[in-house]
């Protein structure tokens, strides 16, 4: 249980998607422009990555691993698909976005209309694929480990994408120099945020 | 839209030519599209990454482009995403496994960043916007053309960290040791993560400064 919950701060606050590795920064940058819809997106984000990480570790466990297949038939053991796990991966995380978004418009229309056009866009946001890729990387042992590090790759991202939104609300009302208006100082921002972020590595868990 | 560029046109043309150089500088991938950035700034702590992985994308982004434009016909628009992700799954797939074989080391230290290539904003951006109106030759010269506005990005980013950071280019220690007797140290800050980011901000600084048609209006 402990180890879950380590897994779970470890992914939010020191191997932050954004601060760490950079995924999902395209989203990052474009719609961080006010906090309303930053948390709308930030949300979407825990969301899908709190389904698909476990999906495609099930997906891993008992499909690509090398030997994976043995559930099968026994002669299967030294079958290894897991060059396949890019094809794979990224088609379960279109269906899945595409079926999420079913079921939140059946069950949840107010959900479904503060989320908007955001869960569409999250298919080829590099966090939720990143956040696949690493669960494979990081060989989690269980379900439960696999599922923590959705959720908590997904709340991390959230925290630094409504960071910098509020972050830049305010800074419209700065005197920055033209040539580093917008994009620039966004930039260097995050890059400050990043660093601030890294006083957590102090952490042992 | 080029569709209606002449057939005599000759294939080293002033407009096809453009099609290279203006990614390069006016509508950079990177610093000013800002597609693709997830990639390109975790893998230039050192520049051998960066290089591999700046020619692993004009591959997959040349290639994918080219094949987008020849089926571009024949793809029905509603289901052009799932397809235009095959393509480039499959290619990044092929890069993969060449890396693997032939570059074992550079492919451990690029870890996922390979696979996040199919991800990469900037390829659906450009198939979606170009492959997609246009024939395969001036489809290729695009694909180039952005991959290496993306490349130039990545290898001056990873070129200043390395030298500051470690002292080194592509491992060759090329900071003289009498340098260090004298009291220089290596500003460990540029190896992590955030010195990318004030990095790039840095050269967008630079080239806003020069090119001030791209400067944001508040």
């Amino acid at each position: 249980m402990q180890e879950i919950f380590n897994i779970f701060i470890k992914s939010i606050f020191i191997d932050n998607m954004v601060f760490a590795y950079f995924l999902g920064m395209c989203s990052y940058l474009a719609v961080s422009k006010t906090v309303k819809t930053s948390v709308g997106l930030g949300f979407a984000v825990i969301f899908v990555l709190g389904i698909t990480v476990p999906v495609d570790y099930l997906l891993n466990e008992f499909v690509l691993k090398p030997g994976a297949l043995v559930w099968v038939d026994k002669d299967f053991a030294d079958v290894d698909l897991s060059f396949l796990s890019f094809i794979l991966f990224i088609a379960i995380i279109a269906s899945m976005v595409q079926l999420v978004e079913m079921i939140v418009e059946k069950f949840s229309p107010t959900l479904y209309s503060s989320l908007g056009i955001f869960l569409p866009l999250i298919a080829v946001n590099c966090a939720i694929l990143g956040g696949s890729l690493f669960m494979q990387e990081r060989e989690y042992q269980s379900l439960a480990q696999a599922t923590s590090f959705g959720l908590g790759s997904g709340v991390g991202w959230f925290l630094a994408i409504v960071g910098i939104a509020a972050i830049r609300e305010k800074i419209r009302y700065s005197n920055v120099p033209p040539a580093l208006r917008g994009l620039g100082i966004t930039f260097i921002i995050t890059g400050l945020m990043g660093i601030a972020f890294m006083s957590f590595l102090g952490i042992k868990l | 839209m080029s569709t209606n560029v002449k057939e005599r046109e000759s294939m080293f043309s002033a407009k096809n030519m453009r099609l290279i150089k203006t990614p390069i500088n006016l509508s950079n991938p990177i610093t000013v599209q800002v597609l693709g950035i997830c990639s390109a700034l975790a893998v230039t702590a050192k520049l051998m990454p960066a290089i591999v992985l700046s020619i692993s994308v004009l591959v997959v982004m040349a290639v994918s482009n080219v094949v987008i434009s020849i089926l571009r016909n024949g793809i029905p628009p509603r289901i052009r995403i799932i397809v235009q992700l095959v393509v480039i799954a499959a290619m990044v797939i092929l890069v993969d496994q060449v890396l693997k074989a032939f570059l074992y080391d550079v492919s451990k230290q690029l870890s996922v960043f390979v696979g996040l290539i199919i991800t990469n904003c900037i390829i659906m951006g450009r198939l979606e916007a170009f492959a997609m109106g246009n024939k395969p030759w001036p489809a290729f010269l695009d694909g180039i053309g952005n991959a290496l506005g993306y490349g130039i990005i990545l290898i001056v980013v990873a070129f200043f960290r390395e030298l500051l950071g470690s002292g080194t280019l592509l491992d060759y220690q090329v900071i003289p040791q009498s340098i260090y007797e004298l009291g220089y140290k290596n500003n460990g800050l540029m190896i992590l993560p955030p010195m990318a980011l004030i990095t790039v901000g840095v050269i967008i600084w630079i080239q806003r400064y020069y090119t001030r048609d791209l400067i944001e209006k508040n």
